[in-house]
């Protein structure tokens, strides 16, 4: 579930990022952070595979639960890295811009 | 129990050979050795989406492992350090799982990175044959 989650939130990222007009939003970093964690979980699920064989597609409820929760609580993770990076190099200047009004 | 930390060595491994082949590249431009029109991807680019990948991924994963109990903020930060069982067992996954994950990463960086290039030469192509 986690696996999948963050495969979804991948291929989102990457339309995101083919369908931008420039690259101040920097959703380059989000779509490289995605798809390495989906390739690791990939890997993970390979070898979990070895070992359950077909169990592994028969998950309990609240494991499934718990690995959807954590799937989601993983892409707001990502969001929060990506926003905090876009805000402290602010390419935009927006940041920079609101701070001197405030002075 | 600690695989990601297979890839984020390899990131900071990469990260090195990033910033010194960057100084390289600065170095080759400023004497004007490198100067074409032909579009080329520099290689501290390519590496740097390679670091990205390893990364973003370890640093995802970490999370993972803090959400399972597995990394703890209190030394040695590695619950399965406390006995020797699990830290056997630790590294058996850090060498299976976390050089696995970390080669097909750097398996999948390196389609990318042929195919951006084939993707660049086509361009080039284009523009040489439009001029």
């Amino acid at each position: 579930m986690t696996l999948l989650i963050t495969v979804f939130a991948a291929i989102i990222a990457t339309y995101k990022w083919y369908t931008r007009k420039d690259d101040t939003m920097q959703l380059g970093i989000l779509v490289f952070m995605y798809w390495g964690a989906s390739i690791m979980w990939f890997v993970d699920a390979i070898f979990e595979f070895a070992e359950l064989k077909a169990e592994y597609f028969t998950p309990a409820a609240e494991d499934m639960l718990n690995d959807a929760f954590l799937g989601l609580a993983v892409v707001a993770l990502g969001l929060v890295i990506w926003i905090v990076r876009l805000l402290i190099t602010d390419p935009k200047g927006s940041v920079r811009a609101a701070l001197r009004r405030q002075a | 129990m600690a695989c990601f930390l297979v890839s984020a060595a390899e990131a900071a491994v990469v990260k090195v050979v990033e910033t010194v082949e960057e100084k390289k590249e600065i170095k080759a431009e400023a004497s004007g050795h490198e100067h074409t029109e032909e579009v080329k991807i520099p290689l501290s680019r390519k590496l740097k989406w390679l670091n990205a990948l390893l990364l973003g991924g370890a640093v995802l994963l970490m999370f993972e492992h803090v959400w399972h109990g597995e990394v703890v903020p209190w030394f040695p930060f590695l619950t399965a350090m406390s006995n020797a069982e699990d830290a056997a067992e630790m590294f058996h996954e850090m060498a299976t799982v976390g050089v696995t994950m970390a080669l097909l990463i750097t398996a999948v960086w390196a389609v990318m990175c042929v195919v951006a290039d084939a993707l660049v030469k086509k361009s080039n192509e284009e523009v040489s044959e439009k001029a």
